[in-house]
């Protein structure tokens, strides 16, 4: 079992629990916590939710099961580009089955998948509040709005060259 | 006056000064959108090229602004261009290289861009624009004569043909008391001053002074106090807004949501003020229920009872929540509003803390929405600095204190019970009901929770009264409605309805009808709750009573318009998916029903359903209703239901016939090319989105099912019809 010395979080966010821990039902920022962390790292690590569950004096089964629970967390690492088709019924109907579709066939991945060289993940989110411009793709922190399929191919190839433009 | 209204009006004179030595006798004002929408349109970009100019030409009066959205998403990103005394300019669809000739051309030389005037309302190049509009809503046909009387006057009056044009406007939230009389409003542009009158003498007095002399005719101003005249004077040409009652939206698109100042500058913390000074609770909690006023979130559950039943607990730890989870996923008001507003939400909850005595709040937000997130912990915090919130607020002795807490991505979170769990920093389950939560809510205490529309509500009803809010709407459903319209829409964006204004007039008058060249099939309201309202019942009007009168639920405020390619069976299932894979799990019927009812409409769309499957769904879906523990389960067959009362023959074309009219289930679909025609173009093969069409120039080409996404593409381009549908 990781022992304390072993412990990883940085010190934000560590210095930001033992400011939860001061308040009134310090176990109702767990949730804050675990954004915080998904944040910094991309995911919640195995590791990670152990150290909170020490930190916060909280049972760990506590901490997995809210990790667990809330789609939002993610327990994988994300590739480097993290692809999330939003599926929301204005981006649904405007045909953004269609577009997940030709993601899952271009990448050769599913749902909830990276791809093996770890450069793209594929996810589903539910309406960004942007339905005005479905349908709405996010690339990162980049969106992009009434993404055709004709543009699918076009943006992996567009991220292919930039990344190696950029690590060349 | 009080020493509490002392206190503010010395904090409001403190922030005004403050906001003037920042404008700096500014006169021009360049108006840019910045919410999530307009920023995915590319505002920021936009904003930045402004900046640069801005600075290049080393004026100091011209004044960059950032606002929240106006609600016009399809159009975005949106440019204001404001110079005083002069038409309000808005542009559409802004980009870089256009913000070099809007500000070279406009801001500089004072010269207009035509073409990229929003909606291209070149109306904006008459000498004036007047706006007719009912006071009272017992004369909703009064703006249509009088707008025909007055275009007849001023051709026998001589006025140039073409210098001034009219139109008729919504209600524009100017009902006031003692008007059913048949006054009518007149607001005319650029001077912004409003009339109100109800001969034709009054009329020909406002023409000659006004239209012909030029002079503003003072005894016929109106002395209603418009509070959306500030929304209308900068948008009120573009019907896309001038149909619409912006309470709610009162502030989006006007004030910067990061400027305390600017909020307070627009009236905003004088109701607080106001009930402070007075400092009768109860009476709050009177007011707001004889406004009428009923929960925003979907429930519709008065809002008024709902505090009265909070106060009868002896419990003095109380808590107010605002609901900001907005699950339905095809809905975007509040986290516009929370982009665009955010005082006002914070606004809302303070008073209805002081009115139930509470002293700890809760907004509980979505965590996909980070820029909502980032405004209202700026807000809080400037908020704070000034105590509008904190101790002792204004000297008052009262104290409210208010914290975000994020979601995580569960529908079921939105579910009040379930959102105190959340918030306590458990999972999310919903528990059964009572105890209710303004017995029994957050860690037991009672509580109250809202939804962010009906928090924003608030201060316009404490401001401007009851009395004046109930006027607006119908018998049981009072005062507007915000929808996010989206889908099959020519305008898609937000808009702000009185209650009662029917899908019709929200369809067709306001969102432009449906894109071109389709026709309506449907509209969807209520989201995973709701249901689908055939086109012919489009004369519906949007109020609580009636959307569930035809079976959907007025929700909290999606509104999805479907067009004669959208599939009803494969719509119902989208819901379904949605509900079934958001169920909690916590009871049998939701967590099993949802999925044999799903396994039957997969079954169905892909061609292998029986005609037993109709009935089967119909038992499931009762069943589930029935017996769920939340609001989910209980509504999730809704939409199945509902698509079987109005669309059972497209149900039937998929089983019997193994069909799927529309080509938006794929299973139902196949594409094949037929070696006989196919004169080997490529065009086929370049066009496919996934390549997976084979072949060498001049030779038939062939389609890799296995590949094939069933996107058509190939269908559309082929030029010699070799493509097959089957
Ligand atoms: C599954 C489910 C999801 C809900 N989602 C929301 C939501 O996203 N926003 C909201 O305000 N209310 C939502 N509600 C309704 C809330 O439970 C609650 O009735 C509402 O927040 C009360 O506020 P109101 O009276 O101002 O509408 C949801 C209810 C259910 C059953
Ligand atoms: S009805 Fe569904 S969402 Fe609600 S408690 Fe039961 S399983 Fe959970
Ligand atoms: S577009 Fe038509 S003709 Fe041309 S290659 Fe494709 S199927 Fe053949
Ligand atoms: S339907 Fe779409 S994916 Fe299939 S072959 Fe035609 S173009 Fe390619
Ligand atoms: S449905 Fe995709 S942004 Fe709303």
């Amino acid at each position: 079992m990781t022992t304390k010395t072993e412990y990883t979080l940085h010190p934000d966010i560590v210095s930001f629990i033992e400011t939860c821990l001061q308040k009134e039902h310090s176990e109702s920022y767990l949730m804050d916590i675990l954004h915080k962390i998904q944040d910094k790292y991309g995911y919640l690590s195995e590791e990670h939710m152990y150290e909170v569950a020490q930190r916060l004096q909280v049972p760990a089964s506590t901490v997995s099961g809210v990790s667990t629970f809330y789609h939002f967390f993610r327990l994988q690492p994300r590739g480097k580009y993290a692809i999330s088709v939003c599926m929301g019924t204005a981006c649904f109907v405007k045909g953004a089955d269609k577009v997940l579709n030709a993601f899952q066939t271009e990448l050769g991945i599913g749902l909830g998948e990276t791809t093996k060289d770890g450069m793209f993940s594929l996810e589903n989110t539910r309406c960004l509040g942007v339905c005005g411009l479905a349908p709405v793709v996010t690339i990162n922190e980049q969106v992009y709005s009434r993404v055709t399929l004709q543009q699918v191919s076009e943006l992996i190839n567009r991220i292919l060259n930039k990344d190696v433009e950029k690590t060349t | 006056m009080g020493k509490i209204l002392d206190q503010f009006n010395h904090i409001k004179q403190q922030l005004l000064q403050k906001r003037e030595q920042y404008l700096a006798g500014s006169k021009t004002v360049i108006q840019i959108g910045s919410a999530t929408c307009e920023n995915a349109a590319g505002a920021q970009q936009v904003r930045a090229e402004f900046e640069k100019l801005l600075k290049a030409s080393g004026r100091k009066d011209i004044h960059i602004k950032q606002v929240g959205c106006t609600g016009r998403c399809s159009q975005e990103p949106i440019v204001g261009v404001f110079v005083p005394d002069k038409f309000p300019f808005k542009y559409e669809r802004v980009t870089v290289p256009k913000v070099q000739e809007i500000f070279q051309q406009h801001v500089l030389q004072g010269q207009p861009v035509v073409d990229l005037i929003l909606d291209k309302k070149t109306s904006n190049l008459y000498n004036r624009l007047v706006t007719f509009s009912s006071l009272s809503t017992a004369t909703t046909e009064l703006p249509t004569k009088w707008e025909n009387i007055f275009n007849e006057r001023l051709k026998t009056r001589g006025v140039a043909e073409g210098s001034v044009r009219s139109f008729h406007g919504g209600c524009l939230g100017l009902y006031s008391a003692g008007e059913e009389g048949g006054r009518v409003g007149m607001l005319v542009f650029p001077e912004k001053v409003m009339y109100a009158f109800s001969t034709e003498k009054e009329l020909d007095k406002i023409i000659s002074s006004h239209f012909i002399e030029g002079k503003v005719y003072k005894p016929l101003l109106a002395d209603i106090d418009p509070l959306i005249n500030r929304f209308f004077s900068l948008y009120g040409d573009v019907a896309f807004f001038n149909k619409q009652t912006r309470l709610t939206l009162r502030n989006s698109g006007i004030i910067d949501p990061e400027s305390l100042a600017d909020y307070i500058a627009n009236d905003g913390f004088e109701a607080l003020a106001l009930v402070l000074e007075k400092n009768d609770p109860q009476a709050i909690i009177d007011e707001i229920s004889k406004s009428g006023l009923r929960g925003r979130g979907g429930g519709g559950y008065p809002t008024g009872r709902k505090w009265n039943d909070a106060i009868t607990s002896s419990d003095p730890v109380r808590f107010v929540i605002c609901n900001a989870d907005e699950g339905d996923p095809g809905a975007f008001m509040d986290r516009s509003t929370l982009e665009g507003d955010p005082y006002s939400i914070i606004h809302g909850m303070a008073i209805g803390a002081l009115a139930i005595g509470a002293q700890k709040g809760y907004l509980y937000v979505r965590a996909e929405y980070p820029l909502a997130i980032k405004r209202l912990e700026n807000a809080i915090e400037q908020c704070c600095q000034v105590n509008l919130l904190g101790e002792n607020i204004l000297g008052s002795g009262y104290n409210f204190d208010l914290e975000i807490r994020l979601g995580a991505g569960a529908f079921v979170c939105g579910e009040e019970t379930a959102l105190m769990y959340s918030i306590e920093g458990k999972r999310g389950q919903p528990r059964l009901r009572p105890p209710y939560p303004t017995q029994s809510g957050l860690w037991g205490h009672p509580t109250v929770i809202n939804n962010v529309e009906t928090w924003a509500n608030v201060p316009v009803i404490v401001r401007h009264g009851a009395d004046w809010f109930a006027r607006i709407g119908t018998e049981k459903s009072k005062g507007t409605k915000v929808f996010a319209l989206a889908g099959k829409i020519k305008n898609s964006g937000l808009v702000e309805v009185p209650m009662g204004t029917t899908l019709r007039e929200i369809i067709y008058d306001i969102g432009g009808g449906v894109e071109a060249g389709r026709t309506l099939k449907a509209v969807q309201t209520g989201g995973p709750s709701g249901g689908c309202i055939p086109a012919g019942l489009i004369d519906t009007p949007v109020d609580y009573d009636s959307l569930t009168q035809v079976g959907s639920i007025m929700g909290s405020g999606g509104m999805i318009v479907l067009d004669d390619e959208d599939c009803m069976v494969a719509t119902a299932k989208f819901f379904l998916e949605f509900t079934q894979d958001e169920s909690c799990g916590k009871c049998v019927p939701c967590r099993e029903g949802t999925l044999r009812m799903l396994e039957i409409l997969e079954r169905i769309t892909a061609g292998h359903g029986t005609m037993e499957d109709l009935d089967k769904l119909e038992r499931l879906g009762r069943l589930i209703k029935k017996t769920s523990l939340c609001g989910l389960g209980q509504t999730a067959p809704n939409p199945v239901l509902n698509a079987l009362k109005y669309f059972r023959e497209e149900f039937i074309t998929h089983i019997q016939d193994k069909r799927c009219p529309t080509q938006k289930c794929s299973k139902l679909t196949r594409f094949e090319i037929d070696p006989e025609k196919c004169i080997g173009c490529t065009l086929c093969a370049r066009r496919c989105p996934v390549t997976c069409i084979k072949g060498t120039a001049r030779k038939p080409h062939e389609i890799d099912q296995a590949r094939c996404i069933k996107c058509g593409e190939c269908f559309n381009v082929c030029k010699f019809e070799a493509v097959l549908k089957k």
